[in-house]
This record gives structure tokens, C-alpha cells and sequence, in this order.
């Protein structure tokens, strides 16, 4: 573990931070007192419901609205060519996913539907029933089209291509090849290899997507309330295709009831509803439904690797090869694009160990599916999945221990800066006191004693590990360089009321993760004053700075540095007034506990309330040439690394019925590694709620397609998401690497619980039924799937 | 997601009812418990033009014993059938069943006369009825009153033998007779969801010998199968490994129309059946769990 140097801000007096202080937010959301977008009503507000598509792939003629337009509390009927006269088409691509390809996507579609349940025809009403009901009078004559819906057929040239413009249905491929991987084969005393599904899943946010936009013609400006992730990103956005001065766009993000990166994207029906508001020049509401959010929502994680491991005689990982194939439906995801996540599982795979020679092809093509983007732990859970899975399937092959497998190949806690096979450089990782704390929480070796009682009485347990790596604190190096506006840098302006309270604006936003308790806690410190007396404020892009919001683990790291930078500045124009009232040298003066104190025994000389007092209300009491400057705004923006990679190592202890093929979890441990920890509970809620997200996508998360593209199971009875019953006991450590890049040392933590969720559940149940001979690397590991692997059914 | 436009009665007498059946016709829907019907509204997957609602007839309530029979009124919650003495006395296969049934919020809406009309398949509580022997008292306003046994009712997914004029009062139930066990299992993916396979059982148990058994297996096909091969089967057998292969084979039979779903093959559902009537025969036969 890296030393801390001794004197930093972090351990004044009174710190808050590594204290799990409550937050402030809580009682409000707990009295039903939050401001969700469904909760708003404008002034002559209006609401939208749309005609989708029923089908995956069809052209579309005449429309009928007549019976729509002459319904009850009608206002409107909007076909996507009227629409498009106020909301230009975007190309979800970036400059440096090299070759990376989409088509031009409408807020409504012309003629065409590439997916079921894309909008074709908005219908706006006084409410939101009466739009629905009208929706079902609309007539459209719908043409059906071939549809693409297996992605390993979709490059055949027999497969119809969904955007002829493009010539073919691949949206991005990427090969890497490093060292000498086929040597490598050639010399290996041992090749595992394995073919890998990762079911098509999504993020399913208690609060489903909402907008409200709210344009004002004789200003020529808009203003969005919207449940999501990066206001500023969908500012510039909206003024850029709906064709407005970008400083006339204001968003506003209130209470947001979850995101997982599902609300972080540009999505069509909210664009239409931005593009109606400023048609109809009166505020329109939409509320996605369940059932909309199902086939409208982003989707991810639809893979196909396969992927095969050299091992030499000694169990040192020699190579990886793998190709890796992902059906992303039919645009690329604007702006942040469809080719990440492939990218991250080719980035990533076998990143924990000193693996030299890799092979990696990855390809992206289109589908007649729901769009597939970015969501919580972008790719990361597959390509840990991938890479634990080949290290269990060599310890298999090898009859080694899984543990002492991964201790001859995870990278050395003494061996950083570290650069892997891909190019990934890691900063000071810590594998191996992960490793070490979590077989001692979990008493390893009494573990495996109770699972071999077990086996004897014909009870199947298995004990699965994942060791992983997260991509967090992103630098510009991540969107920035490849031409999107979408900032990496992250701002804090700090400014002290006359009462000695702080208000804080902050860029990074408030998803229900709990980051403005983060900012706060920070604040708190820098300046040295109680919880009580700092005020955050986030998500108004009309009041905060400039910053990228909330999304690959960087809000605590990247937006609480700046906030850390920002508490000190102003502590230091505190202080340097402070001691002209007082007549001393502000060397020898300090703030704690919300007033100016001796820094030298801590007597307090006078409370900020008092130098607010002064320096607000009686100014002509200071020096002639003093002005003082009590709102201060300081930046961060990562720039020694491209990314603040973090680690951590997670085993799950499992049961599985062989003759049902159910799988019972019954306990997790996961120890992680994320810096500087700010807020122990929010970090290991942060963990459990990722593991939980990871343990749908291996038991139950998966989005139904029959083949002609028809989504089957779009309501919560059908997708299966773990619930309390299915969660069991999960057991957080921690080891803490702060990172040298900022002052905090903080890193993210919001990826690591789903990084190695899927990974170790798959290892623990291949551990649980290893006695048969047989294993499982589909996912979700339905009852099905396992009976079948055990050859039962 | 919002329902249709509907209009709603509110009934505080059977007469109510059937005066909104008498004026309303196949436009009008009973709504209890509300916890299938309400989904479908919002769903669009039914649109009802009025809605009776029978939560208000007192009539409808209560669970009571007479001469050997068990009535429970149709009003009568999942959450009450769980914690009822009555209901565990007479008719236990109820009060096993109830836990299975959602999650606490639905047990404490949904009713047991709304889950038999509503015929789920998959349902828990249609298969119990069939398994107890129950018979369902149903009234209209033109024939009065009539009993149909439990075997008879349903007839399909979401269809029954009711006549649209007709609302489903109560359920007599034989009580449980002191040779009489019950058992009841079910394999849900996560706790309080459909079951893959479920299975409802009765049966006199004399030693280890079944006699008179009741199998009824639910989400299986588009009704509960009374698993009549295999119950002849095991008339007069004793409880042993040999036995259930036996019942295990002539399930093939009970189930050779049954039904995949969106996760499960129809194999892997036979296996599971297997599985489960090993398991259920083995706790009728107090052998408890392997």
C-alpha cells in the first residue's frame, strides 16, 4: 500500500472524510418530498404518447390520424416527417473508434422502422390516457421488411442489409495482436477454450425515463427537466439539433430515481418531445413506461467470445485469443456510440494478470433489436467473465487450486506502473492483499472442507473467484478526443453565505448514489465546517459548472477533487480576511468547525458567521484596497492517466440442486479497491447494489427476442430481476491505493460489484457441479441451461 | 400504460352485480382483488367498459365450517387463507399453498375467488381447488344458485366454466379426513414467482401405502392436469424408490401436451414435474426431503 504523506487536507481536524456521515437528501426522499420529473406540472403543460412500431423491421406509408386528431383532449398528431423540420438527425459515431459507422437517426422515424417499438407517430393530449387512447386510432400501413435478428448470420451476404447506405451490417470492428500469440499456443503445456454467451440485459431504473420540455418562443429559449446523468452534454445537444443558441438551452436534472448509465444517452422519443415543445411553443411531458422502457431503453451485453488461453507447465498464462461478436440493433448509440463496450472486452479481458502476447478481434453489427449501449461496468463484466472463466477452465484442465492459479499470474503489488498486453496503464493496483483479505473474510480453507462434507452427503457447493479491474475517474482521452462534447473535467464553485453557511454547485449529479453527500463531505473538510452548514447544489446547467456529470465512477473522483480544490481556495480567502479583521497573520490561523480558530491550540477567535457579517453588511470596515472574493470556483480534469483503473477480487459460495438445476447464492465477499474512501457506506452500498445488478445478469436478466425480432418479456413479471429473496449476505472489505493524480486520492467504485459478479457465480456453480464433468458458460445460467449441461435434460 | 377509459360500480349486494351484468352485459368485469385484472388494464391487454367492484358485499367474506365441509367466501385473501385456523384445521394444502402465492402485497389484495376466475394456469391456488376435491358455488340472478366441482372449472387459460351472468360466491371444501396428508411444492425461478412446475397433492397414506391420491400439477399446460395415469398408478402402492420410477413414467402420459414458456422447454418442464413428484410422493409418504 502507497504511504499517504502525512499533512494532507484530508486529515485536518475534524475531517469527514472515510466517515459514513448521512445524507442530506434522505429524509426528503423518504417523506416523499423528492422532485422527480413526473412529479412537475407546467403551465399549459401537454403530454406525448407515441405509435411504435410493432414491428422489427418495416417500411411505413400512408398515415391515418384523422379518428387520432378528432378524440377527445387531442392537441396534436406528429408524423416523424412534420417533426423533422425542427430536430435535425444524428450519426451516433466518435473520431477515434476507428471506422466506426452508423446511419442517420430521426426523432420519429420517416418511413422506416428498424426496431419494435420505435416511435412512428407522437400524439400529444392533455393527459397522458387521452393520448394513449388515441394512439390506438392512428392508422399506419405498415410493409414488413426481412429482419436481421441473429447477430452471427447478420454479416452473411444472404442477411439483408438494414441501412443500405452503409453497404453491410457492421457497425465497428477492432483487432489487436501483440507479441507472439500463435508461439505462445505453440509452446503452451496446456490450452483452455471456451465458447461464452452473455445475454442481452438492461438497467432498470425504479424511475423510468422522463422529460419534460418547456420552450419559450418569445425568449427563443428551452428549458429541460430531465431524469438523467450529463445535463451538459444534453444541452449542447439540444441546441445543436433542435437549431438553437446553445446558451439558450438550460437543463435541469432534480431527483433522479437510478441511471446505471441507461439515462446518459440521446434517446428519440426524447428528442421529440423536446423538438414538439418547441413546435406546439407549450410544455410537453413524456413518462416512458415499463413497458416502453423494455423496448426503448438501452439494452447491453449481447456477446458471443470465444476465447482460448495458453498455460505453460508452471501455470503462467502465456496468451490470450479471443473474437468477440455483439449485436448492437440498428444505430449506433449517439453520442457516446455502440463500439465501448466491445472495445472495453478487448481492452480488458485478462487484464488483472502479466499476460504478454494477446489477440483480440472484435466485431459490432447491426441488428433489427432495441439499441445497445453503455451500461453500468461498460463490457467489464464479460470480459471478466471471459478472462476468470479460461483461469478456472485452466485450473480445471491443470488440477491446480483456482486461488493459487491466480496468485502465479495476478500482476505483483510491486511491479506498478504497470502497462498490460492492450496497452491499459495501471497506476499501483493491489491483487494481491485483495486476494489475501478476502480468503481470510471468507475462511478459504474451512470453506473448502465444508463443501467436500457437503459433496460426501450428495449436496453440491461450489466456491467461485473473479479478480477484476475497473476503468474509473475517465479522462478527455475516453469521449473527449474522439470529437463529442462531453466534458471530462469537473467544476465546484463554493461560496460563503453570511450566515457561515457554504452553498456548493457542482457539475458531477445526483442519481440516488448519494454523490452530493460525497461533495458535501468534501466541502465540509476543505473548508472546516460542520455537514449541517454545506448546502450542494447539482444538475442545473444554468447554475453549476461546466462538468461531465455522472458516469463511469467519476463523481466521486474527478467532481470531489474539484470540490477539494475549491474548499481550499476559499478557506485561503477566508483566512487571509479573517486575519485582516483580526489583526494576525493567517499562517496561524485555521477554520474548524465553522469558525476561524488559533491553528495553534484551536481557540476560537471569531465564527464565519461573523466575518460573513462584516464582509457582506459593514465592508467599509476593511481596508480601502481589500476586496474580499467569498466565492471561489476551482476545475479537475485527469491528466496523468487516461483512466484511474481500480481492482478488487469477489467470490461467491453457491448451491446448486442437480436436479432442478436451481442455484441458491449463499454468500458473497467482494474486497475492493478504490482509493481514498470518502463515505464507507455509500461505497459499500455502492458495491452490494453492483453485485446485485451482476447477479441478474448470471441467474435471471435477459432481454427475449423471438426471430423475427419481436422483444418477448417486457414486463417485470416476465424479465426477471433479483430481488431481496435472491440476494444473499454480501461481505465488503477494503484495501486503499489512493491515486497520486489528485490531492483526494479517490477513485470509483460504482463498477466492481457487477466487474465480478457474473464471473464468480459462473466459477462457483462450474466448482458446484465439476464432480459431473460438466460446466456452463452461457448466461443467464437458467435452470435450463444447467440441466442441460449436466446432461438431464 | 394507462387503462382504457371505464366506468366503475361500486356493489354492496349480489343484486348490484347482476344488475350491472343485466344492464352492461360482456362490457362489465368483476374486479376484488384486482392485483391480474388491473396489470391488464394498464396494459391494454383487457379494456373492460365497466367495473364492478365486489370488495363491499359482506356476503362474499368469511371462511366457516358445517357437517364436514369447509366454506370459504370468495372474497377471502390470500394473506387469510395463510394465517386462518379454520382454513389450516380443514384444509391445509391451502395454507401451505398461500406462502407460495406473490409476494405480501398481492396475498394481502388478491382474493381466492378472483384467482380461480381468473384461471392462471400457473397459478397455485386452481390446482389446490382440484386436489381438495373443492366445488365452486356460483350465483346469477336468472338460475340462481349451482355447484361445479373443481375438476370441471376450468377449461383453458383465463376461462372457466362461469357464465358471463354469473359471479363466483364461495368454495366448499371437504375437510381433510385424519388418514388424508397434503403436500405441496413448487420450483419458482425467484421467491413468489410463477412456478416453472408446480404440484398439489392429497392422499390417504395408510402405512406407507397411497390410496385415493390427488396429483395436480399447475403451469404445465393451459389448465391444472389432474394426473390421473399416475395417481392409478400409485393406488395401493408403497411409498419406495421403485414406486416413484413407476409414477416418474407414467407421468409421461399426465403430461404429454405440455407447454414450454419463455425460459423453459417443455422437457426441461417434464424433468422438473419428475423431480417434483419424487420429491412430493416422499413427503406424503413422510419420508420428508432427500
Amino acid at each position: 500500500m502507497t504511504e499517504k504523506s502525512p499533512l494532507t487536507v484530508l486529515d485536518r481536524p475534524n475531517s469527514f472524510i472515510g466517515k459514513s456521515v448521512s445524507r442530506a437528501g434522505a429524509k426528503r426522499l423518504l417523506e416523499g418530498r423528492g422532485t422527480f420529473v413526473d412529479d412537475m406540472t407546467l403551465p399549459r403543460m401537454v403530454h406525448v404518447a407515441f405509435c411504435r412500431s410493432p414491428f422489427a423491421h418495416a417500411k411505413f406509408g400512408a398515415i391515418n390520424s384523422e379518428a387520432a386528431k378528432a378524440a377527445s383532449g387531442i392537441i396534436s398528431v406528429v408524423t416523424g416527417r412534420e417533426l423533422a423540420e425542427y430536430c435535425t438527425p444524428w450519426v451516433g459515431v466518435l473520431t477515434h473508434l476507428q471506422g466506426l459507422k452508423s446511419a442517420p437517426q430521426h426523432a420519429i422515424a420517416l418511413d422506416k422502422a428498424c426496431w419494435q417499438g420505435e416511435a412512428v407517430v407522437a400524439v400529444i393530449a392533455e393527459t397522458r390516457s387521452q393520448a394513449e387512447d388515441a394512439v390506438e386510432l392512428v392508422e399506419i400501413d405498415y410493409q414488413e421488411l426481412p429482419v436481421v435478428a441473429d447477430m452471427e448470420t447478420a454479416l452473411d451476404d444472404a442477411t439483408p442489409v438494414i441501412h443500405s447506405d452503409l453497404g453491410d451490417n457492421l457497425c465497428f470492428q477492432r483487432e489487436v495482436d501483440i507479441g507472439e500469440v500463435d508461439k505462445a499456443f505453440a509452446d503452451a503445456h496446456c490450452v483452455v477454450e471456451e465458447t461464452f454467451n452473455f445475454g442481452r440485459h438492461t438497467g432498470v431504473c425504479l424511475e423510468t425515463r422522463a422529460i419534460i420540455a418547456d420552450y419559450n418562443p418569445s425568449e427563443e429559449h428551452l428549458t429541460v427537466y430531465l431524469s438523467a446523468q450529463a445535463p451538459h452534454m444534453m444541452k449542447n445537444l439540444y441546441a445543436k439539433h433542435f437549431g438553437l443558441n446553445e446558451d439558450k438551452v438550460r437543463v435541469v436534472c432534480k431527483d433522479v430515481g437510478g441511471s446505471f448509465g441507461i439515462k446518459v444517452h440521446t434517446y428519440p422519443d426524447e428528442m421529440a418531445t423536446g423538438a414538439l415543445s418547441i413546435m406546439l411553443k407549450r410544455p410537453v411531458k413524456f413518462n416512458a413506461d415499463r413497458l416502453e422502457s423494455f423496448v426503448t431503453d438501452i439494452h447491453a451485453r449481447d456477446h458471443r467470445v470465444k476465447a482460448r488461453m495458453a498455460v505453460s507447465k508452471e501455470g503462467k498464462f502465456l496468451a490470450i485469443d479471443m473474437d468477440d461478436l455483439t449485436g448492437i440493433g440498428p444505430y449506433s448509440v449517439y453520442p457516446r456510440t455502440s463500439g465501448i463496450e466491445a472495445n472495453q472486452v478487448i481492452n480488458l479481458t485478462g487484464g488483472p494478470y502479466t499476460i504478454e502476447n494477446y489477440r483480440a478481434n472484435a466485431r459490432v453489427v447491426f441488428t433489427n433489436k432495441n439499441g445497445m449501449c453503455q451500461y453500468r461496468a461498460v463490457g467489464h463484466p464479460i470480459a471478466c467473465a471471459v478472462g476468470e472463466g479460461l483461469v478456472d477452465a485452466a485450473a480445471r484442465a491443470m488440477d491446480m487450486d483456482p486461488v493459487e492459479l491466480r496468485r502465479r499470474n495476478l500482476i505483483p503489488d510491486d511491479a506498478y506502473p504497470y502497462t498490460y498486453a492492450t496497452g491499459l496503464v495501471y497506476e499501483q493496483l493491489s491483487h494481491h492483499q485483495c486476494l489475501d483479505k478476502l480468503l481470510e473474510m471468507m475462511d478459504y480453507d474451512g470453506l473448502r472442507r465444508e463443501q467436500a462434507e457437503y459433496r460426501d452427503k450428495g449436496i453440491h457447493r461450489g466456491i467461485g473467484f473473479a479478480s477484476m479491474i475497473e476503468v474509473t475517474n475517465p479522462s478527455p482521452a475516453f469521449y473527449g478526443v474522439g470529437g463529442a462534447f462531453i466534458s471530462s473535467q469537473e467544476g465546484c464553485t463554493m461560496r460563503l453565505d453570511h450566515t457561515g453557511g457554504i452553498t456548493c454547485t457542482v457539475g458531477v449529479t445526483e442519481q440516488g448514489q448519494g454523490s452530493d453527500a460525497v461533495m458535501a463531505q468534501v466541502a465540509a473538510t476543505a473548508v472546516g465546517v460542520p455537514m449541517e452548514n454545506i448546502r450542494i447544489v447539482s444538475g442545473d446547467t444554468d447554475v453549476v459548472p461546466y462538468g461531465g456529470g455522472t458516469w463511469a465512477s467519476r463523481a466521486a473522483g474527478i467532481g470531489g477533487e474539484a470540490a477539494l480544490r475549491a474548499g481550499k481556495a476559499l478557506r485561503e480567502n477566508l483566512l487571509e480576511i479573517a486575519a485582516i479583521i483580526l489583526q494576525a497573520d493567517a499562517a496561524a490561523l485555521d477554520i474548524q468547525d465553522g469558525a476561524v480558530v488559533d491553528a495553534d491550540g484551536g481557540t476560537e477567535r471569531m465564527p464565519l458567521s461573523e466575518l460573513g457579517r462584516i464582509v457582506y453588511f459593514r465592508g467599509d470596515t476593511l481596508p480601502k484596497d481589500v476586496q474580499p472574493e467569498l466565492v471561489v470556483t476551482r476545475h479537475y480534469v485527469p491528466k496523468a492517466f487516461p483512466f484511474a483503473f481500480t481492482n478488487g477480487v469477489e467470490a461467491f459460495y453457491v448451491e446448486v440442486d442437480v436436479d432442478t438445476g436451481f442455484v441458491k447464492l449463499l454468500k458473497c465477499w467482494v474486497v475492493d479497491d478504490c482509493g481514498t474512501i470518502i463515505n464507507p457506506m455509500l461505497v459499500d452500498e455502492q458495491i452490494r447494489g453492483g453485485v446485485v445488478q451482476g447477479i441478474g445478469g448470471a441467474l435471471y436478466e435477459e432481454c427475449l427476442y423471438d426471430e423475427r425480432g419481436q422483444y418477448l418479456n417486457a414486463t417485470m413479471a416476465d424479465y426477471l430481476t433479483p430481488m431481496a429473496m435472491e440476494m444473499p449476505d454480501i461481505e465488503v472489505g477494503h484495501v486503499e491505493t489512493p491515486t497520486k493524480d489528485s490531492e483526494l486520492g479517490a477513485k470509483g467504485v460504482g463498477e466492481a460489484g457487477t466487474t465480478g459478479a457474473p464471473a464468480a457465480i459462473m466459477n462457483a456453480i462450474n466448482d458446484a457441479i465439476q464432480p459431473f464433468g460438466k460446466h456452463v458458460s452461457d448466461m443467464p445460467f437458467t435452470p435450463e441451461r444447467i440441466l442441460k449441461a449436466l446432461g438431464k435434460v | 400504460m394507462k387503462a382504457a377509459p371505464f366506468d366503475f360500480v361500486r356493489a354492496t349486494a349480489l343484486s348490484d352485480v347482476f344488475a350491472a351484468f343485466e344492464r352492461h352485459g360482456d362490457d362489465a368485469r368483476i374486479v376484488a382483488g384486482g392485483q391480474s385484472l388491473m396489470p391488464m388494464m394498464n396494459m391494454r391487454l383487457a379494456a373492460p367498459r365497466v367495473l364492478v367492484d365486489i370488495n363491499h358485499i359482506a356476503e362474499l367474506n368469511g371462511v366457516s365450517e358445517t357437517d364436514g365441509t369447509l366454506r370459504i367466501g370468495a372474497l377471502t385473501r390470500h394473506q387469510e387463507l395463510g394465517v386462518n385456523a379454520l382454513v389450516a384445521e380443514h384444509a391445509p394444502l391451502l395454507t401451505m399453498a398461500s406462502t407460495h402465492i406473490a409476494h405480501p402485497a398481492i396475498r394481502n389484495r388478491g382474493t381466492f375467488g378472483g384467482s380461480l376466475s381468473h384461471a392462471d394456469p400457473a397459478a397455485e391456488l386452481p390446482a389446490c381447488a382440484i386436489a381438495s376435491d373443492a366445488v365452486i358455488n356460483a350465483v346469477s340472478s336468472s338460475r340462481g344458485e349451482r355447484s361445479i366441482k373443481a375438476v370441471d372449472f376450468f377449461l383453458g387459460t383465463f376461462h372457466t366454466a362461469l357464465e358471463p351472468d354469473e359471479i363466483l360466491v364461495s368454495v366448499d371444501i371437504p375437510i381433510i379426513g385424519a388418514a388424508e396428508r397434503v403436500a405441496f411444492d413448487e420450483l419458482a425461478r425467484r421467491q413468489g414467482d410463477y412456478a416453472l412446475v408446480g404440484l398439489a397433492a392429497k392422499g390417504t397414506i395408510e402405512g406407507k401405502t397411497f390410496k385415493d391420491l390427488r396429483l395436480v400439477f399447475f403451469s404445465v399446460a393451459d389448465r391444472p392436469i389432474l394426473a390421473t395415469e399416475t395417481i392409478a398408478t400409485l393406488e395401493g402402492k408403497d411409498y419406495s424408490p421403485d414406486t416413484v420410477t413407476v409414477a416418474e413414467a407414467a407421468l409421461e402420459v399426465d403430461l404429454q401436451d405440455i407447454d414450454s414458456d419463455l425460459h423453459t422447454s417443455a422437457a426441461t418442464k417434464t424433468h422438473l414435474a419428475r423431480v417434483l413428484v419424487g420429491r412430493v410422493l416422499a413427503e406424503l409418504a413422510g419420508e420428508g426431503r432427500q
